[in-house]
């Protein structure tokens, strides 16, 4: 199938707002992705090392106060992610094992990037209770204070970085 | 009235079910918006295309609006609505961290489940990589307890609070600042993609 030109920014903007206001309307909160990551993370190292896990603070409150923590709304809300994004994906001939990355990286180095850019940024979301769905795009638009200097502190960080990195997008 | 009590009328699974829905429409979304592709993310950091900036204010602004009319309309109470408590140094600090980690790994997590939806092999180690991050912090955060908790905590405390005002002001202020923002966003854009495609 032809690949399918992306949607209009200010277009998918709208529909993004209405899903989230959606959300608040139904729900009474709004978007969330890095909660359940960190939940099934969490599991994961219950099953591994349950000892391990049951004496870590942060642990027990994320995974040894339910019988099953895994059957939570974020966990729920990800599967319909995978769902969504798959179901967009191959409607639009997107749907493909591929790499992407700058022009001058090599794919190993760009997976190794991806990892790396990831465990950073999987520990600041929880340091900052919240990604760019559940900080910057819910909080925003309900007017948390917080959120907000949140969300000008991501757009800090990488921008502050984006020179020293440029080798690996440009 | 807003918002519903699902738990409380259709019960646990079918509450589930409903997220499983939402989920469904947001990942679409950010899919169909680019944001499987980790080059259109990066891209909003050396300025040629400023797509992120463009989904995320017009989505904020828009959600905005639409929870402030409806509870101005009355069909939404605002006061039951989940509002992030400002914990406002651990955000600030966690969102500079945060930023290191999106500019080098090309993701945020929303944007890499829908990448590793589509099969984007970068999108699944940043995946693999955020569960690491996250247990990560899990084993360090005792190291300063104290700091995560409590420094700069403010409880719930919105803009519209902070500035003594209604929430009214606040809402247009955002409005109109999102208007400048896609202006300069379209101009800073076509200057960096030019100089893009003359190659410096």
């Amino acid at each position: 199938m032809k690949t399918r030109n992306y949607m209009n920014p200010y277009l998918a903007g709208v529909l993004l707002g209405l899903v989230l206001w959606g959300s608040f309307m139904v729900f009474g909160h709004g978007l969330g992705a890095s909660g359940g990551v960190a939940l099934v993370a969490g599991e994961a190292v219950a099953a591994v090392a349950p000892d391990h896990s049951r004496q870590n603070a942060h642990l027990v409150n994320l995974v040894h106060t339910s019988q099953t923590p895994l059957d939570n709304w974020i966990v729920f809300e990800i599967l319909g992610m995978l769902l969504g994004g798959f179901v967009s994906g191959w409607l639009s001939g997107r749907v493909k094992l591929e790499t992407f990355g700058g022009p001058r990286i090599s794919a190993r180095r760009r997976w190794m990037m991806a990892l790396l850019g990831g465990a950073i940024a999987g520990y600041g979301v929880r340091l900052a209770r919240g990604c760019t769905s559940s900080q910057a795009l819910s909080g925003g638009a309900v007017l948390s204070a917080g959120s907000w200097a949140f969300m000008f502190a991501v757009f800090g960080g990488a921008y502050l970085l984006a020179y020293f990195v440029r080798r690996l997008w440009t | 009235m807003f918002p519903l009590q699902l738990e409380a009328t259709i019960g646990h699974w079918p509450t589930n079910l409903l997220y499983v829905a939402c989920g469904f429409l947001f990942g679409l979304v950010l899919e169909q918006a680019g944001f499987g592709n980790s080059r259109n993310l990066a891209a909003q950091f050396y300025l040629y295309d400023m797509r992120v900036l463009k989904v995320m204010f017009t989505a904020i602004v828009t959600a905005m609006l639409l929870v402030f009319f409806s509870q101005a309309v009355g069909l939404l109470d605002y006061g039951q609505l989940f509002i992030n408590p400002t914990h406002l140094w651990p955000g600030i600090v966690g969102g500079l961290i945060f930023g290191v980690g999106f500019v080098i790994g090309g993701y945020c997590p929303g944007t890499s489940i829908v990448s590793a939806a589509t099969l984007k092999i970068d999108g699944m180690f940043f995946l693999l990589g955020l569960m690491l991050g996250s247990v990560l912090f899990a084993e360090t955060v005792g190291w300063y307890q104290g700091f995560f908790d409590s420094a700069g905590f403010y409880g719930e405390l919105t803009l519209p609070q902070l500035l003594g005002t209604g929430p009214g002001p606040v809402v247009l202020a955002v409005a109109a600042m999102a208007l400048v923002m896609f202006y300069a966003a379209e101009k800073i854009e076509a200057y960096f993609r030019r100089r893009k495609e003359e190659g410096k």
